[in-house]
């Protein structure tokens, strides 16, 4: 089965595509609608805990991060889909990305739009934020530079720039399509100003290979950097259960796992709503789904080096850590996330539910739970079971400000991506065209020289 | 001698590619087609570049002195706050410490990187650009056109050319 319809006429790719930005299924507004509803929780919460102060949301020592930052971590990882999607496997030649790396790449921008947020909202004082930022305070003192918290902040920042830009420069030849075809209104105006005058001449697209190719190559590791400075949060403490050497690899395994699962998610979805079934098609879900299933393994294998490395080390802290994750208040969490993260793949493995939307979309967003619960099972037990005995009966359990905000956060990210889908171009355009003009020259070659 | 833009829109690129051929045997007086030609098309196609011939591309200069500038920022940022550290007590720490510092001159590095190449893509590409003399929405969608500016003279002959490879349309406009 072909990834896609050689024979598709290009006008009719422009039609399609444009449609979608006009005339998306009822399906849509309900979900707009029920991620604004969300979100407002969490902005509700957001408010009532920036008011009252920090304590609504249950953070005390020695649970000093809570749900906050294995959230935070949570929507990093999101961001990695986007560079596999177009980074990785551009490099690689593999044209099956084309009909889908867009909204991939969006779902990077916004992904660390949202956990951009939590930085601030764990802070509690939002007013103090600057201070992650390389600044001087009015005393001249900069922050602390050999702290992996401030380098965060300088990769979240270069991260979220170059996505943008990456997402922008990608997106040029399409805003030039939607300009050409779109009827008079705000919509003209904006696709006009943004295309910037493209107008497809050899000087531009010549131009145009060179730079999205570069940004490409910046982006791949930039993005190893980012999870694995994430990762330096935890492992250059000396915390037990995180001063783990594995750490950078093992987030970043699971960042391009968790990214791999939300974009068969969003590619059920968006199929659906935009009626995207001629380019997001089953044989493309399938790659997609037998690539979801290696780095799951991958993710597995590296989560049992992380177990081995402890319990060989003899570091009977990191030890009890462990145990603890398996056996204490955490267990049902922590057997959660090998189930969903571990087991759950298996189905991807099983050739006829590799394109049976139903069960795929559950699927996603199970390995999706689980790879949440896999961020949080990092930063819960460690604080409750640190080096000092003290800590060992603080079980505090996250308040109902925690949750709402984690929820609103889902909602924020929901509203920022369908609203993205519904003002631009959720499928490339030119991508897809030249996808089907070379698979239709290469039959042709293949079948003449079949004929001799 | 009074200019003439004319834009030719072909259904595909072999006929394209089959004009550019001709219009550089034809040596036709008062066009150059390095000079006076401009391809437009809507995917970007290597077959173009082929026969229009090697035309260099510099964006990746600009990516170099970006990443380098970046990188030597960030390092000389760094480097001078932890040195206004002197009056402060260190405890036999280095004051400028490489390893710490490389991650975020790293970062520099690849934010100047990207930032100055797309700076140089706008300036290599000459974006952003007003509408050419001669514009078709056709050259979004699915037609490759074929956009020249010749000396008044020479616009019949460039014309026949473009009739003779099935151009789709002629359009054509009074230049400066």
């Amino acid at each position: 089965m072909k990834d896609i319809n050689e024979d598709i006429a290009w006008a009719k790719i422009n039609q399609d595509v444009l449609k979608s930005l006009e005339n998306p299924r009822k399906l849509y507004w309900v979900i707009v609608l029920s991620a604004l509803a969300v979100f407002s929780v969490g902005v509700g919460c957001e408010v009532y805990q920036y008011n009252v102060g920090m304590g609504v949301a249950n953070l005390n020592n020695p649970h000093v991060w809570g749900l906050y930052i294995a959230t935070f971590i949570f929507w990093i990882g999101m961001s990695h889909s986007g560079t596999l999607l177009s980074a990785i496997l551009h490099l690689m030649h593999a044209d099956w990305r084309k009909p889908i790396y867009r909204f991939a790449e969006a779902m990077t921008t916004f992904s660390l739009m949202t956990a951009g947020l939590f930085v601030m909202v764990h802070i509690g004082r939002l007013w103090q934020f600057y201070y992650s930022l390389p600044y001087p305070n009015e005393r001249g003192l900069w922050p602390n530079f050999q702290s992996p918290l401030l380098w965060d902040a300088m990769a979240i920042f270069t991260y979220l720039s170059s996505s943008i830009l990456f997402l922008y420069v990608g997106m040029i030849p399409d805003l030039a399509i939607a300009r050409d075809n779109i009827h008079e209104g705000w919509r003209k105006k904006l696709y006009s100003a943004l295309a910037l005058g493209w107008e497809g001449t050899d000087r531009q697209w010549r131009n145009f290979r060179v730079t999205y190719l570069t940004i490409a190559c910046f982006l791949i590791p930039l993005a190893v950097s980012v999870h694995s400075i994430v990762a330096s949060d935890f492992a250059m403490s000396q915390q037990p259960g995180w001063h783990v050497t594995s750490f950078p690899p093992y987030f970043v395994a699971g960042a391009l796992y968790s990214g791999c699962a939300a974009i068969i998610t969003l590619f059920i979805i968006l199929r659906y709503v935009f009626r995207f079934e001629e380019y997001m098609t089953l044989p493309i879900l399938k790659k997609t789904v037998r690539l979801t299933f290696a780095i799951s393994m991958v993710w597995t294998y590296l989560n049992a080096v992380e177990f081995a490395s402890v319990w060989y080390s003899h570091d009977e802290a990191s030890k009890a850590v462990l145990i603890q994750k398996a056996t204490g208040p955490y267990a049902p969490f922590w057997w959660g996330m090998i189930f969903c993260g571990s087991v759950v793949p298996l189905v991807l493995a099983i050739k006829r539910f590799q394109t049976s939307i139903p069960v795929l979309f559950v699927v996603s967003l199970l390995l999706n739970l689980g790879m949440w619960l896999e961020r949080w099972m990092i930063v819960a037990p460690t604080f409750s079971h640190g080096y000092y005995p003290w800590t060992w009966d603080h079980d505090q359990w996250p308040s109902l400000v925690q949750w709402g905000m984690v929820l609103g956060s889902f909602g924020w990210f929901t509203l920022l991506f369908m609203i993205f889908c519904k003002v631009f171009p959720s499928v490339s355009m030119y991508e897809v065209k030249e996808m089907v003009y070379h698979r239709k020259l290469h039959s042709k070659k293949s079948e003449s020289q079949g004929a001799h | 001698m009074s200019q003439r833009h004319i834009l030719a829109l072909f259904s595909n690129f072999d006929e394209a590619e089959a004009v550019v051929k001709e219009l550089r045997t034809s040596q036709i007086k008062g066009f150059d087609v390095d000079k006076d030609m401009v391809v437009k098309s809507p995917i970007e196609h290597p077959e173009v570049e082929e026969f229009l011939g090697d035309k260099p591309v510099y964006v990746q200069w600009f990516t170099l002195v970006g990443a380098v500038l970046g990188g030597l920022l960030g390092f000389f940022l760094i480097s001078g706050a932890q040195a206004n550290f002197y009056a402060q007590l260190k405890g036999g720490k280095p004051i400028v410490p490489l390893p710490p510092n490389f991650v975020l001159t790293y970062e520099m590095f690849i934010l100047g990187g990207v930032f100055i190449t797309i700076l140089g893509f706008l300036i290599c590409a000459g974006l952003p650009a007003r509408r050419s003399p001669l514009y078709s929405a056709k050259v979004s969608e699915d037609q490759i056109g074929i956009l020249v500016q010749v000396d008044e003279s020479a616009a019949r002959a460039l014309k026949e050319i473009f009739t003779k490879h099935q151009a789709l349309e002629i359009q054509e406009e009074a230049g400066k």
